[in-house]
């Protein structure tokens, strides 16, 4: 029950630590950083050229006009990444920081991921009201998975043109990335992928993962992506834990 | 009842916190640093472990020796709870000693990384001193505040840490850019063993001092380096951060 009494509570007020009641939800006494504190962090990551950046410039583009989002890019040893966002002209260049990965892309984005960290801290400062930043990794292995202390949720991107056996291969990113991506589905017939084997190795893989198959060329806004990005963005802003 | 059959422990401490603060596994950023070797090597002055060598021996007398000096004053400061005022002076005249402004941000980027880490690790009253006056440190500062809050380490082990990670940051990013082998490149940091032992020692002497009267080490070479390191990357492309 909650602690009785007939005094009406005001600001400054005693407080009541104990409530025996287990259906009372009073605020939580112990401060913790609320979802609703800070912007979602997506990571993008997948091997080189499957087209993570592509992927992000068209979520920028569909997603740039309802969102306050950003993006931080983690080049392994170039600024191309972040330069062709800036070119493409999907985001105003101050929601763009690139960082340094010191030769070792899958270190910025899971053992160490202090200066990605920094990066979003210092949009944060920029841009207050930021709902979603995405971290776009530097190309790389098939091994290469965000931190869960970096990225809330991840996306790794694979295509079509890298073999339609990469699925089959498996490692953390293709097995338990939040959503995989299959890129590049244009060009399946072009590059000989079969996409019915590529589909079917994707989910045995990842059992109820979901799994989206995107063509670009086909579709510019990566619609589906875009949805399912959406969704998470709705959960985050919804759900009241603390983050963990 | 058995006799203890070994000597009890003597000679240096090795605190779980130094052993860690020392690791390149350590989640602080450092990875992305590569200390004016990228620049070095751009230069072509660094091509092999001889030349690495040398560089090695150059960055742990200069910019080795300088955050010695202000890690060992840091957990000297530390174990005696020094007030706010002692962090601010012990941060303006680390600045006043490392006059390439690269260099001053590389080593605040670091020290923001690792006061990351050690926030969550090794939280103390002094970090949060320290943090009051700037939320990103420099990095002897921080790695001194975090050696001297364990009671099993002192400023020696604090300007030995910082000592030797001014010396195996290079290596790893000359492994990295030059595809060194990896057990030569070892064994060049291995060989400033007893340098780092004296530089330490050293340190730990000056710990006391007050801030202003802290000795200089100047390394204008790394200096320059650094800028010039900064500067191309502003034209072209550069792995490491610094």
């Amino acid at each position: 029950m909650p602690a009785e009494h007939s005094h009406e509570h005001t600001a400054g007020a005693h407080r009541h630590p104990v409530d025996f009641d287990p259906t009372a939800a009073g605020p939580d006494p112990f401060s913790a950083e609320r979802r609703a504190d800070r912007p979602l962090r997506i990571g993008i990551g997948g091997p080189v050229g499957s087209g993570k950046t592509a992927l992000t410039a068209a979520l920028c583009r569909t997603l740039g006009a309802e969102t306050e989002l950003a993006v931080v890019t983690n080049d392994i040893y170039t600024t191309e990444d972040a330069d062709f966002l800036r070119r493409a002209a999907v985001l105003d260049t101050s929601r763009i920081e690139a960082v340094q990965t010191g030769a070792c892309p899958h270190t910025a984005i899971r053992d160490d991921i202090t200066a990605n960290l920094d990066a979003v801290e210092r949009l944060q400062r920029a841009h207050p009201g930021l709902e979603l930043v995405l971290v776009e990794s530097g190309g790389d292995n098939l091994t290469a998975v965000f931190s869960r202390g970096l990225a809330d949720a991840q996306i790794f991107v694979v295509d079509v043109a890298g073999g339609d056996k990469v699925p089959r291969k498996g490692g953390p990113g293709v097995t338990t990335a939040d959503l995989l991506v299959i890129n590049k589905v244009d060009l399946a017939e072009r590059v000989g992928a079969d996409m019915s084997v590529m589909c079917a190795d994707a989910h045995r893989m990842r059992g109820d993962l979901p799994v989206i198959t995107q063509s670009l060329t086909d579709d510019p806004s990566a619609g589906d992506t875009a949805n399912w990005v959406r969704h998470r963005l709705a959960e985050w802003s919804r759900s009241d834990e603390p983050v963990v | 009842m058995t006799e203890r059959q070994h000597p009890p422990p003597s000679g240096p401490a090795s605190s779980l916190a130094v052993l860690a603060l020392a690791d390149a596994r350590l989640p602080g950023g450092g990875h992305a640093h590569s200390g004016g070797l990228e620049e070095a090597v751009h230069r072509g002055t660094v091509t092999g472990p001889h030349e690495l060598r040398e560089f090695l021996r150059g960055r742990l007398h200069g910019a080795g020796r300088q955050a010695a000096v202000f890690a060992a004053a840091a957990a000297h400061a530390a174990a005696r709870k020094a007030p706010r005022r002692c962090w601010s002076e012990l941060d303006t005249e680390y600045d006043a000693r490392v006059p390439s402004p690269a260099q001053r941000a590389a080593s605040r980027s670091q020290g923001r990384g690792t006061a990351r880490a050690g926030r969550t690790a090794w939280p103390s009253p002094a970090l949060r001193e320290l943090m009051s006056v700037t939320d990103s440190p420099h990095h002897p500062l921080v790695v001194g505040v975090l050696v001297g809050a364990s009671s099993l380490a002192g400023p020696k082990d604090a300007a030995a840490v910082v000592a030797y990670l001014s010396l195996s940051g290079p290596a790893s990013a000359a492994v990295r850019l030059l595809g060194l082998d990896p057990f030569a490149a070892n064994a060049a940091v291995a060989a400033f063993e007893a340098d780092t032992e004296r530089l330490a020692r050293a340190a730990a002497r000056t710990a006391g001092l007050p801030a202003a009267e802290l000795p200089s080490t100047g390394a204008p070479a790394l200096d320059l380096l650094a800028q010039a390191h900064r500067k191309h990357h502003e034209e072209e492309v550069r792995l490491f951060a610094s």
